[in-house]
Formats: structure tokens, sequence, C-alpha cells
């Protein structure tokens, strides 16, 4: 088992169960955020206990931000040494006659992904630090009730942060069509019994960043 | 058929090297795209000029020795052939074709568009064989019982010819088809099973000390292969590895 990162496969199989752990957190992301169109109550019932129970906040958050900075970290690695394989590039490359756009950008997708998520940080995730654990108000209260709903609506009213919003998951939905599939190929899934998963990613990936957009667009014009 | 070529020509390999044109024409749409290149050569040596190096052997598509990057795609525009089977009526008069040698980090170019691929050769040293006591009471194979699945699955996987055209279409330069297929073909028949834990580990391990890239899924190999080895055996192969990895 020593040095297993050291090998390309295992490099490879990290990456993938980052991914994997990633996908299933986006799912749990999406459907807390799907509570706050249909009831605000039940939002911020939720968000207050993600935002105050401790085995999320300080075992699952430290094990999601590990898995964040690990897949960023470990895909510029991949990426480093996947350009010093081939010292001369071609005169003429068709790229497109044998594979997607998306799977040959992945590092460009994961760009975008990278500075959409630090607007994101800087727009929910720092501020709820500062509050809970710098100021130290844990109530998640404000004028008598819960913040969260109010604080997610705010931030949606400006139509250039929605439009951010927006072309940072079109941009979660082109790695993702390429990622989902190519994460259980590298786990070594890829036989008779797994060809429906191809049609699963595919929804998977439309479909959950489409979902946010949705969500983004609903606060937005109903403020 | 007029066409013009743009062939990457270098003298050897420390030299810089770049593309050249040359004009062929009278090309039938029949000939294979090696007899075109015989025929510009043949003009060439005519010329007193240098002929354009490039690889090939058997010229029926199954030694793997004729490699050539043509506009852009390993072995040219059509799909499961090799370059020596690929025909000049793939191609329009007036056309302009990119001809440059598989590029890799591995693949060191020799000369004009041959290059040295015998990392392929140092990466079957390291683990692609099964050993079998040949001192007289040798089992014949057929005896051994196998699978149908298992033994048409090994058999796909045996065609490989190791041409290279796996790693010339990967944009990562990986080497992955081609040793994917060369630890399935041992990893599903019960001759193989015995060596599987060293293999596997042996050979991921030589591919990675020679420079090849890191495989990222993209697909290009399989479309790309002649021999339409499947991505099958990669997935087959990272499980064996890690499995091996478990129990080394």
């Amino acid at each position: 088992m020593s040095g297993i990162l050291n090998s390309s496969i295992g490099r490879k199989f990290a990456m993938a169960l980052s991914a994997l752990f990633l996908m299933i957190f986006l799912l749990q992301h999406f459907a807390i955020n799907l509570m706050s169109v249909f009831s605000a109550d039940t939002f911020n019932e939720v968000s207050h206990f993600m935002g105050t129970n401790w085995l999320i906040q300080f075992v699952m958050q430290p094990i999601l931000m590990f898995g964040v900075l690990f897949h960023f970290i470990m895909g510029f690695v991949l990426e480093i040494r996947n350009r010093k394989a081939r010292h001369i590039s071609y005169a003429k490359n068709n790229g497109a006659a044998n594979s997607t756009w998306m799977s040959r950008n992945m590092i460009y997708s994961g760009l975008f992904i990278l500075i959409f998520l630090i607007i994101h940080f800087l727009d929910f995730w720092f501020p709820e630090i500062n509050t809970k654990y710098i100021i130290g108000d844990m109530s998640g209260m404000h004028d008598g009730e819960f913040r969260y709903f109010h604080e997610l609506q705010e931030k949606f009213v400006p139509i250039w942060r929605v439009a951010l919003y927006c072309i940072g998951f079109v941009f979660l939905a082109l790695h993702l069509l390429h990622g989902f599939n190519s994460a259980f190929q590298s786990v070594g899934a890829n036989n008779k019994y797994t060809k429906g998963l191809k049609g699963f990613g595919k929804a998977y990936a439309i479909l959950i960043p489409l979902g946010f957009i949705v969500i983004a667009l609903f606060h937005h014009f109903n403020h | 058929m007029n066409l013009t070529l743009k062939i990457w020509r270098q003298k050897n390999a420390k030299d810089k090297g770049g593309l050249v044109d040359y004009k062929v024409n009278d090309v039938s749409p029949d000939m294979s795209f090696l007899e075109m290149l015989d025929v510009l050569n043949e003009d060439l040596i005519n010329k007193d000029e240098e002929p354009v190096a490039f690889d090939h052997d058997c010229r029926e598509g199954i030694c793997g020795m004729c490699s050539l990057y043509i506009n852009g795609e390993a072995h040219g525009p059509d799909r499961g052939v090799t370059t020596c089977q690929l025909h000049m009526r793939m191609f329009k008069d007036g056309d302009t074709i990119y001809i440059e040698p598989f590029r890799a980090a591995a693949f060191p170019v020799i000369k004009d568009l041959i290059v040295d691929r015998t990392s392929f050769d140092r990466i079957q040293h390291a683990g692609g064989f099964i050993s079998v006591n040949t001192s007289g009471n040798t089992i014949d194979a057929n005896a051994i019982p196998i699978n149908k699945h298992d033994a048409d699955t090994a058999f796909d996987a045996a065609t490989c010819i190791g041409c290279g055209a796996c790693v010339a279409s990967c944009k990562n330069s990986s080497a992955m088809l081609f040793v994917s297929a060369k630890v399935s073909q041992f990893a599903l028949l019960p001759q193989g099973k015995i060596e599987a834990t060293d293999r596997v580990l042996n050979m991921v391990k030589q591919m990675d000390d020679e420079g090849f890239g890191n495989c990222t899924n993209t697909g290009a190999c399989e479309v790309e292969c002649p021999k339409g080895i499947s991505l099958e055996n990669i997935a087959r192969m990272n499980r064996e590895y890690l499995k091996a990895s478990l129990k080394g």
C-alpha cells in the first residue's frame, strides 16, 4: 500500500475519490438550497442545525475543506505532470475527432470553478465564520428571527451576482459532464454492470447545476 | 489527386526539426498512405534529395510498426486502421496533409517520422509475460477450462499491436490503454493469475518511470486505437493495481 500516491494510478484513484466525495456534498448542498424555494422556515431550521452542530462544523467541515483543497491541488499537480509528458506539441491536432471539449479542458473549467468558489466563500462562508467564531454570535438570529433565509435573498438581489453564479454553474456542469463518469472509470467501475451510470452521470451533471441556477433566479425574482 | 504535404523533417534525435512542404502529383485514390509516401520518396531520390524516413513493416495492419500523426490524428482520419491500411480515397484532390511523428517525451524522435518506441518493450519486460514450466510436463493451455466471456475479453485485449496510437492521441501522452491491454490479457486467464500482483505493479511502475502522462479518461485512445481496445481494460487495470497495492 505504501507509496500508492506516487503512482499514476494511485493519484488517479485519489483524485476520483475526492471527486466522488465532492459530488455527494454537492447533492446535499443542493437539497438544502432547494428547501429555501419551498419553505423559509425549514431552510432556516436546517441552516441553523448545519451551522451549529459540532459534528458538522468540526468534523465534516474540515473533511470537506480538505477534499476541496486536495481536489484542486491534485488537479494542478496532474496537469503539470501531464504537460511534461509531451515536450513538442503537434502542428495540427484534431482533438475534437476523438474526445469531448469537456474532457480536454477540465483544468480550465476547474479554474473557473475555483474562481467561483472564492467568490462564493467571500459571499457566504467567510461572513458566517466571522459571525459565529469571531464575533461569537451562535444564535443565528437577527432582529428576533432567523437570519439565514433573509441573508440568502439579500445576496441574490444584484443581477450581476446572479449572472456570476449562473456562469459558475455552467462551468460546473461542463466539469461534471466529464468528471462524473471519469471518477467511476478511475476507481475501476467500467464494465457491463455500470453502463447505466453514463446516463445517470449526464443527468446529474446537467440537472444539479441547473437546479442551483433556478434557485438563484427564484430568489432574485421573488425578493 | 494532387496533394501538398507538410512533413516533419528532423536529421537526428538532437536536431530541432521542422515542417517542410512537398508536392505529390497523380496520386491514385486506391493507394495506401504509405504507398503515397513511397512515390514521394522515389521522387526525392531521383532529385538527389534525402528521402523521408518513416516506419513500416508488414503493411497488413497487424505489426504495429507504421505510426504517423496525419492531419491531427494518429493513423489519420479513418477508424480501426493503421497507416498502412489508410487509403488515399480518404483525402480530396488539392488537400494539404500534415504528417508528424507520434509525439511523447517517452517516444523520442530518431529521424524524421521515426520515433523510438522501445519504452513499450521495457514495460512488457517488466511483467507482460507468464512463467510456464517447460521441463516436459507442460499442461496444454486448451486443457484448462476458461469461461467463454473471459476468454473472449482476454483475446480482445491481446489484439493490441503496441503501435502507440493511444499515447500519440492522448493529450497527456498516457500509455494506460496499451499497458491495460497487456495486463488484462493475462489477468483474465488462469495462467496469468499466479503473477498478477507483481505484473501490474511492475508494469505500472515502468510506465511511470518512462515518463508517460496520467490518464484523464478523455477516451481519445479508444477512438484512435486501430484494434478497438476498450477503455474497460483501463478500469480493469485500475482495479488490479489497487488490489495488488493492498496486498503488497
